[in-house]
């Protein structure tokens, strides 16, 4: 009777299992940010390109792929021309893996130019990973099969935070108030529709659009909000222009709640400070007492660096990236893509996937509303003594939003 | 009512802010002649100082020692640097004090970081100073500070009233009245040490007859850097205030610095009270731009102006007053640049 010496089995096993699972191993992955570096809004992309490099440092320490990360920091200014020359840069260099995320005007000018890039430079192919640019377009009718966004839409935050507000029977009069370019105007879209299905008897008392990143005096905006009447905001700013609308609302005695997105972004925390406690809530992929891996990684870049590391899509990119890595055996862009596609995966906020239909991560979303760090919610971003606590935690498939993308794979 | 009036207060505040912000830029040149592209920044290192001092020896000892910080500072730029290329003309002045916004732009961010800096007000310059409230009858009284807050916090109370009679209460905050008082002291200061002081006699003097005040024994050179310290003070104080107020960060300086070259030339270049009513008109065109919700489509209708479907629909004549308020001072500037190419009150050169 033949048999096979299970040594000599386990042996060609373990032979196999390295040959195939470790082809890309000890590989180097560049990755090009793209983001701003100067002007109003760098203190948000610094914090962005020092959370990727963290976070890359921490997933070359091991990773399922075996691979090293290596990220490299581009200015673009906020500025769409300027990305695109970035973009070109990135391939000249041959990096495969492009990321950015502030601004959907800047999205928009990278997808194109990946988009033309990977038609006409076949074996120089270009994967643009999104970690925060939330115009819903870039997954309907403009998405891309080279583009994958791991944060969470406008439609998918909307439809979560609207889902919040149904219950909230206090929101009788809304007020919108967003910046004047493609995110504000979607956030703006989106809540109207969604507020009109969900809670028919809420009113839009108002609705305004001011310049991105200008306004240093929001106080005529609060007269204005005051005078409609509103008692809720609901904003998509980010940066500066959460904080001063926040701090002015203090001032000139508005006592409404606001729904907003970016509480957490670099500088916001200081400006609110202890203020518009149990009134400002955050829709979001994360929050700042997520436990697990995240919290050990905030934990520890906030050691290094005194800054609070709060993109959890961060994480998501890279959890995604080694496992599609691993499973492609390959860092080539075009077999790592064919893995994303469709990926399911574990990162810090549960288990995810990689929409086939349009590269729109499902993911769960949290209802978080600004008070004073607890025992329960202990983490304090910028020292600031307060925290954003979850009032409400959403699973993936009650935020999903369906897609009109028609995708054509190469 | 109460809406109008807060507005008001809000418009004027505003304006004296960005008066206490242009009058040193307009005082160095209508002295010197020097048009300070860095005078934004020294406003910017107002700030950055005052949260230093704040943070050491409390906010008022910051509004005063910040400002002479920024003083010290512009003096001895005036003293090293500028005074050797006024023989050059107005150009190498320009691109010196151009360089000179950059060089301050990379240093604060390098000291201080590209993020927002913690720099809040004290204790007593929180809370509202008087509050408004206007009744359902349209009955408007005014309570203030002194008073006890039980009188006016019953007719605030929401929870209290029926959605269709709600009082409107609006607060207006202590700071903001703190801003005036400081706008209006300071230019109160400078037109008395102008007009009522030996020293003013003398720097009027140098500007116009340098060679004759220096042959009767001043040393004109020094009215030079002190009337560019004096200027560049004035700008850290405003610093101060606007960077607590607001918010204290390295784009502050980029935020302001156009707006204050409208308020000089539209006041009139180098007129303290031509600055002085173009900062106010500004802060006033800005905050009810802002307040009132109309499109040019809204005012032609209103007009009886029948309007084709394309007109309706245009996307530019549909544009909120709200939306484009932040160039509205520019616009303001054009148009006085091509009507009143002086100024509101600038003289004849």
């Amino acid at each position: 009777m033949k048999y096979f010496n299970p040594r000599t089995v386990l042996l060609a096993a373990v032979c196999l299992l390295n040959l195939s699972a470790f082809a890309q191993k000890g590989e180097t992955v560049k990755i090009a940010w793209i983001d701003p570096l100067t002007g109003l809004m760098a203190p948000v992309g610094s914090n962005g390109l020092k959370s990727f490099k963290f976070v890359a440092e921490e997933f070359n320490k091991s990773n399922v792929a075996g691979v090293k990360f290596e990220v490299i920091g581009m200015d673009n200014k906020l500025s769409p021309a300027e990305s695109v020359n970035d973009v070109t840069a990135s391939v000249d260099q041959g990096i495969h893996y492009v990321v950015q995320g502030n601004g959907s005007a800047v999205a928009g000018a990278i997808i194109e130019s990946v988009n033309k890039n990977n038609e006409r430079n076949p074996g120089k192919e270009v994967l643009f990973l999104n970690y925060a640019a939330v115009d819903p377009d870039f997954t309907n009718s403009k998405c891309s099969y080279w583009h994958f966004r791991f944060d969470a839409d406008t439609s998918m935050k909307i439809e979560a935070l609207t889902t919040f507000m149904k219950d909230q029977k206090d929101i009788k009069k809304v007020f919108l108030l967003n910046q004047d370019y493609s995110h504000g105007h979607q956030v703006a879209k989106y809540a109207k529709d969604n507020l009109a299905i969900k809670r028919p008897d809420i009113q839009i008392v108002g609705e305004d659009y001011h310049p991105l990143a200008k306004v240093r005096d929001f106080t005529p905006y609060i007269a204005k909000i005051k005078a409609s009447g509103a008692d809720s905001v609901i904003t998509g700013n980010w940066g500066s222009d959460l904080a001063l609308l926040i701090k002015a609302a203090n001032e000139g005695g508005f006592t409404g709640k606001f729904y907003t997105y970016y509480v957490s972004t670099t500088g916001t925390p200081t400006a609110i400070g202890t203020s518009g406690e149990g009134k400002i809530f955050q829709v979001s992929n994360g929050h700042y007492n997520m436990g697990g891996k995240m919290q050990s990684m905030m934990a520890e870049y906030k050691k290094r660096s005194g800054d609070d590391l709060y993109i959890p899509a961060i994480a998501h990119i890279f959890n995604a990236l080694t496992l599609a890595m691993s499973k492609a055996q390959s860092t080539n862009p075009v077999k790592v893509a064919a893995q994303l596609h469709g990926l399911h995966f574990d990162s810090v906020n549960g288990a995810l996937e990689m929409r086939r239909l349009d590269h729109q991560l499902q993911q769960p979303l949290y209802i978080t509303v600004w008070q004073k760090a607890d025992k329960k919610s202990p983490y304090s971003p910028e020292n600031t003594g307060m925290t954003l606590a979850v009032v409400k935690s959403f699973e993936s498939y009650v935020s999903s939003t369906p897609t009109t993308c028609d995708m054509k794979t190469p | 009512m109460e809406f109008f009036v807060i507005n008001v207060l809000n418009g004027l505040s505003f304006g004296l802010l960005l008066f206490m912000l242009s009058a040193g830029l307009t005082l160095i040149f209508s002295m010197m002649g020097v048009l300070n592209f860095a005078h934004a920044s020294f406003y910017m290192l107002g700030a950055y100082f005052g949260y230093v001092v704040n943070h050491v020896l409390g906010f008022w000892l910051a509004l005063l020692l910040a400002p002479l910080l920024c003083g010290l500072l512009g003096a001895l730029f005036e003293r090293w640097s500028l005074r050797r290329v006024y023989a050059g003309g107005h150009v190498p002045e320009l691109l010196l004090t151009f360089g000179l916004s950059y060089l301050v732009l990379e240093g604060v961010q390098i000291v201080w970081g590209r993020s927002v800096v913690a720099f809040t007000l004290p204790e007593s310059l929180k809370g509202p100073v008087v509050t408004l409230v206007s009744e359902p009858n349209h009955h408007l009284s005014v309570f203030g500070r002194w008073q006890d807050p039980a009188l006016w916090q019953a007719l605030c109370d929401s929870s209290r009233q029926s959605a269709e009679a709600l009082s409107q209460c609006s607060p207006f905050p202590m700071n903001r009245l703190f801003i005036m008082l400081c706008a209006l002291m300071m230019m109160a200061l400078l037109w008395g040490v102008l007009n009522f002081t030996r020293l003013g006699l003398i720097i009027k003097a140098a500007l116009t007859q340098p060679q004759m005040v220096e042959a009767l024994g001043h040393d004109v050179p020094s009215v030079f850097m002190l009337v560019f310290g004096l200027g560049t003070a004035l700008a850290g104080l405003a610093g101060v205030i606007g960077g607590s107020t607001f918010i204290t960060e390295p784009a502050m300086a980029a935020s302001v610095g156009s707006v204050t070259f409208v308020v000089v030339v539209v006041g009139g270049m180098g007129s303290l009270v031509g600055a002085f009513l173009a900062s106010i008109l500004i802060g006033m065109i800005q905050t009810f731009a802002v307040a009132i919700d109309t499109t040019l489509v809204k005012i032609l209708l209103q007009l009886h102006i029948q309007l084709g479907d394309s007109w309706l629909h245009n996307p530019v004549l549909n544009l909120t007053l709200t939306q484009i308020a932040p160039i509205l001072p520019y616009l303001l500037l054009v148009l006085v640049l091509i009507f009143k190419p002086n100024g509101l009150l600038g003289k004849k050169p």
